[in-house]
This record gives structure tokens, C-alpha cells and sequence, in this order.
């Protein structure tokens, strides 16, 4: 296509979609709704599934001493948890400082369980050599003496994964009720303004203009309300996101987990986003064009 | 330049408009087509630019096999045949220039040879002085020669009008056909559809009389051969 070609189109387009002003504008709106639903769905999603697979990828089973086990007690839990099948290490965590992590992370507020209001347990945290292993490690755990409790990444994993499934099946209804709206009010925008043209369409028939000719403005106006409608809902979710993740990282501080870094994330996602909403805007137009436009 | 052989247009609803119809035209020719209503003169033209398709038969306008053609060549037959009709079909938000500019835009003439070629076409149907103005500033004639000035514009080798005058009043009329014929001069076939006896009486072509979907009569500086 010559550069004047497409330039002439672009504005004939532009031309349209400030004619059909209100109608531009809710296409515009639906398109700029489903893409912030999608994207917020996905940033979520995608962040659950880095944690999950984190945790999963976590070698460590957390074995809580029994309180009332005394020094020998837990001298000896730990040559027999370091004797276990596929231990590396065993390290041990006073309750005093399983209580500083807390309140590392979550706040000041669990400092009052200091000194004897002290909830938490003793622990061995207990690297297996590799994540697969962390499952029987924590079986042969549970059935040593003076084990309160075993905890381990695993379990946690394979929850997280089951409620992403469900969360995710859910959200692509919705979303893909939301897609079919806004290709809907795009189509029928792009009906208006091959209706409004009519005469225009005759005479560049018979003047000969190719049918490409004739539909690219169409096509254009629609995948333009795409392109608009997926800035908004973009610019939102960047400075979102950017927000979150800073509160994320301070919590997440010091442990194995971490919530995926802007920098290449917010550029897939917001890429992904414009390009969606671009091919929402061609589909919908596409099918006004189809249907009206004889050629 | 044009030729029809044993062609037929049988529509959906079951008229046949064209009935065995067979005609040539060679470039430069002048012809009328005349008949009662409901002839299929308007058919029988529209075949020639394939705006209809004929059901039977051969229809070819130069290089152009207009029955066996793809859709997507039919752009490219369109550039060599222009329209003009009786509503004249001007786009009213563009002003004179730009109706006339718009047909050559819209198949990718270059900007400096639009310029001059609506120039040229303006001033061949005389209305230069009025290149500013919009469709309904302008006189049914007046918008008639811009609708033939933009029938004309990418220099097609036919140009057909039907019915050209029959929103006219006869000395708007007899302007056009001055127009008509200069276009004719200078090498282009004109196919005329018209009701105007006096037009054809007095300025005589060949003559193509439809009936019935056929050609019954097709005369040399013919007459229009009907009442009124
Ligand atoms: N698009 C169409 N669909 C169905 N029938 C049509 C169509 N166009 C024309 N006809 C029929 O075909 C016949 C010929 O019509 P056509 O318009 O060719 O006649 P015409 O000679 O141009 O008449 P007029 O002098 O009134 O313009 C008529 O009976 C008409 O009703
Ligand atoms: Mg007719």
C-alpha cells in the first residue's frame, strides 16, 4: 500500500469514529473494561502461578518440635532427621526467631506474642536434595517421636495449582462474555458508519476503487477503537502493578518467594493487551464488513 | 470494443430483462438505446459494467470477458467505463473539486495528475468558475456535467448514461448532449439510454431499439421511432 493510500484511509477512519461519537465512545469503554478484567486476571493469575511453582521448587520440609520435648529429645530428632533418605541439611530455628521473621514481614503487631505468649514452635527446617523428595521426607518426618507437625512446600503447591484451575475457569467465562460484548458494540459501529457512507461506497464501486480499497477504513476504524480502548486499562494496570509489587517484595523479603519483576512482565502483558484489543476491533469491524459491505 | 452474443439476464425473481440479446459496438461509436418501459434497456447497460451478470451468453468489453471474469478484476474493467445516471449520484458534503478528486483518489492517481486532470474535465464541461461550490448550490444541469466531468475523469474508453436528461429540462438537456458529443469527438464510445425522442431525432447516432429484452431495431442516424 502507497503511504498516501494509507494515510488517506487512517483519516477517513479518524473521520468516522469522531462522527459516531457516542457509539465510538462505548466501543471504546467495553473494550477498555474487558481489557482491564484481562489483565488484572492475568497479572494475578500468572503471579499465583510464579508463587506455586516457588513453593513447589522449594527443597524444605518444616518440622515443628514438640514443646514439650526436652534438649536431649531434640538433639536426637535431629541426627534421626538427618539420617532420613535424601537429606542434605537440617538446620534449626528457635521459636524466638521464627517469631522475628513474622514480624518482619507482616508487621509490629505480632510483636505482643513475645517471650512466653510466644505461639510458634521450634523447628528443623530440613532441605531434601531435590523438591520431588520433600513429599516422603515429610511422610518419615511425621512418624518420628517429639514431631508436633511437618509442613512442606508441596501440599501447599498442589492447593494453590487447584484453586488457580477453578478461579481461571470462572474468569475465562466472564472474560470471554466480556470479549463477545465488545466485538459486538465494535461491529455494530463500524454497521453505522458503512451505512452512513453508502453513497460513497456506490460511487467508489463504480469508479473502480479494489475492494481492499474500499474496506481498509472500515477495518482500520475498528481495530483503532481496539488500539484506544486497550491504553486505558494498560496505563492502569502498569501503575497497579508497579504499586503492588513494591508492597509484594517488602513482605516477601527474606524468603525463597518473590512476585514477577515489572520490567519484562508489564511490557508482555501491556503488549499483549494492545494486541488484543486491536484484534477485537478487526473482528468486530470484520464482521460489520461482511455483512454490509457488498463487495 | 463492445460485443454481446446471444446474452440473456434472467433475474432471481423470475423476469427475464434480457432475452437472447446480440449487439456490437466498436470503439468511438455514439449510440442510443431506446424503448418502452420495462424493456430492459437499464439491463441490458449494466451488463456492459457488470453491475449485473448476465445468466447466458457472451458479453465482452475490450480485453474484458465480462462472463467469465474474476470479482476481483472487475475494479480494473470499472476504470475503463464510465457512469453517469439520472440522479446524477454527486457526494453532497464535497464541494465540486473534491467529487470529481474523489473518483481519482479512490484509485490511487497520483495527487499532481488529479489536480490537473480536474481542471481539465471542469473546463471541457464548462463550469470552472463553480469548482468551490457544493452539489446543492447547483442546477440539476450544472450537477449533471459534474457527474459526466467525473464519469470521465480517469479517461475511461465508454462512457454510459442512462438517461442522462431525464431530470432535465430540453435546453439543460441539449447542453449536455453538447457535452456528450465533444466526449464522443475525442474518442470515447458513448451508450446512451433515453426516452428523449427529440433528442435522438435531432441529434442523430446509431440507434438501438430494446423491446422485450432484444434488439429489434439498430439504425444508422436512426430516429427514436416511438410516440412521445
Ligand atoms: N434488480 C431487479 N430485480 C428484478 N427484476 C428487475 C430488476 N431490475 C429490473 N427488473 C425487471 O426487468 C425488466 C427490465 O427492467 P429494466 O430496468 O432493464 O427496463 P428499462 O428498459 O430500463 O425500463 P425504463 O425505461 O423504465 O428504465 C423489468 O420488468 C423490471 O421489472
Ligand atoms: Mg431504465
Amino acid at each position: 500500500m502507497k503511504v498516501r493510500t494509507l494515510k488517506r484511509h487512517l483519516i477517513e477512519s479518524l473521520k468516522s469514529l469522531k462522527r459516531n461519537g457516542w457509539m465510538s465512545l462505548a466501543a471504546i469503554s467495553a473494550v477498555a473494561v474487558t481489557l482491564l478484567l484481562v489483565g488484572s486476571f492475568v497479572a494475578m493469575l500468572m503471579n499465583v502461578n510464579k508463587l506455586a511453582t516457588d513453593i513447589e521448587n522449594d527443597v524444605s520440609v518444616r518440622v515443628y518440635i514438640d514443646l514439650a520435648a526436652d534438649e536431649k529429645e531434640q538433639k536426637k530428632l535431629e541426627t534421626e532427621l538427618s539420617t532420613l533418605k535424601n537429606v542434605d541439611t537440617v538446620e534449626f530455628s528457635s521459636r524466638e526467631s521464627e517469631l522475628k521473621q513474622v514480624v518482619g514481614s507482616y508487621g509490629n503487631e505480632f510483636n505482643l506474642f513475645q517471650g512466653d505468649d510466644n505461639p510458634l514452635y521450634d523447628v528443623f527446617i530440613v532441605n531434601t536434595d531435590s523438591p520431588e523428595n520433600t513429599a516422603a521426607v515429610a511422610k518419615k518426618a511425621e512418624a518420628l517421636e517429639n514431631v508436633a507437625k511437618v509442613n512442606y512446600g508441596g501440599a501447599t503447591a498442589d492447593n494453590l495449582f487447584k484453586t488457580m484451575n477453578t478461579v481461571r475457569n470462572v474468569g475465562v467465562i466472564i472474560i470471554g462474555a466480556l470479549v463477545l460484548t465488545a466485538v459486538f458494540l465494535i461491529s455494530n459501529t463500524i454497521r453505522i458508519t458503512i451505512m452512513s457512507r453508502r453513497t460513497e461506497i456506490e460511487i467508489m464501486k463504480l469508479v473502480g476503487a479494489t475492494n481492499w480499497f474500499i474496506r481498509w477504513p472500515f477495518l482500520i476504524e475498528g481495530a483503532l477503537i481496539g488500539f484506544i480502548g486497550s491504553f486505558i486499562p494498560v496505563a492502569f494496570i502498569s501503575f497497579l502493578y508497579v504499586t503492588i509489587y513494591d508492597i509484594g517484595t517488602t513482605y516477601l523479603s527474606g524468603t525463597y518467594f518473590a512476585l514477577l519483576t515489572p520490567s519484562p512482565f508489564l511490557f508482555q502483558i501491556g503488549s499483549a493487551m494492545l494486541a488484543i484489543g486491536i484484534v477485537i476491533g478487526a473482528i468486530g469491524s470484520s464482521i460489520s464488513i461482511r455483512r454490509f459491505l457488498k463487495v | 470494443m463492445i460485443e454481446m452474443i446471444n446474452v440473456y439476464k434472467k433475474y432471481p425473481n423470475g423476469i427475464t430483462a434480457v432475452n437472447g440479446l446480440n449487439v456490437r459496438i466498436e470503439q468511438g461509436e455514439f449510440a442510443y438505446v431506446v424503448g418502452p418501459s420495462g424493456a430492459g434497456k437499464s439491463t441490458f447497460i449494466k451488463m456492459m459494467y457488470r453491475e449485473e451478470i448476465a445468466t447466458k451468453g457472451t458479453i465482452k468489453v475490450g480485453e474484458f470477458d465480462l462472463v467469465n471474469m474474476k470479482d476481483k478484476d472487475i475494479p480494473y474493467l470499472r476504470r475503463h467505463v464510465g457512469v453517469v445516471f439520472q440522479d446524477f449520484k454527486l457526494l453532497p458534503r464535497l464541494t465540486v473539486y473534491e467529487n470529481i478528486a474523489y473518483a481519482m483518489e479512490v484509485v490511487e492517481k497520483n495527487p499532481k495528475v488529479i489536480k490537473k486532470r480536474v481542471l481539465e474535465v471542469l473546463d471541457l464541461v464548462g463550469l470552472k468558475h463553480k469548482i468551490r461550490m457544493f452539489p446543492n448550490e447547483l442546477s440539476g444541469g450544472e450537477q449533471q456535467r459534474i457527474a459526466i466531468a467525473r464519469a470521465i475523469a480517469n479517461m475511461p474508453r465508454v462512457l454510459i448514461a442512462d438517461e442522462p436528461t431525464g431530470n432535465l429540462d430540453p435546453d439543460t438537456s441539449m447542453e449536455i448532449m453538447a457535452i456528450l458529443e465533444q466526449i464522443n469527438t475525442q474518442g470515447t464510445t458513448v451508450i446512451m439510454a433515453t426516452h428523449n425522442s427529440q433528442i435522438v431525432n435531432v441529434v442523430k447516432h446509431r440507434v438501438l431499439a430494446v423491446e422485450n429484452g432484444r434488439i429489434v431495431r439498430d439504425q444508422l442516424e436512426g430516429d427514436y421511432g416511438y410516440e412521445g
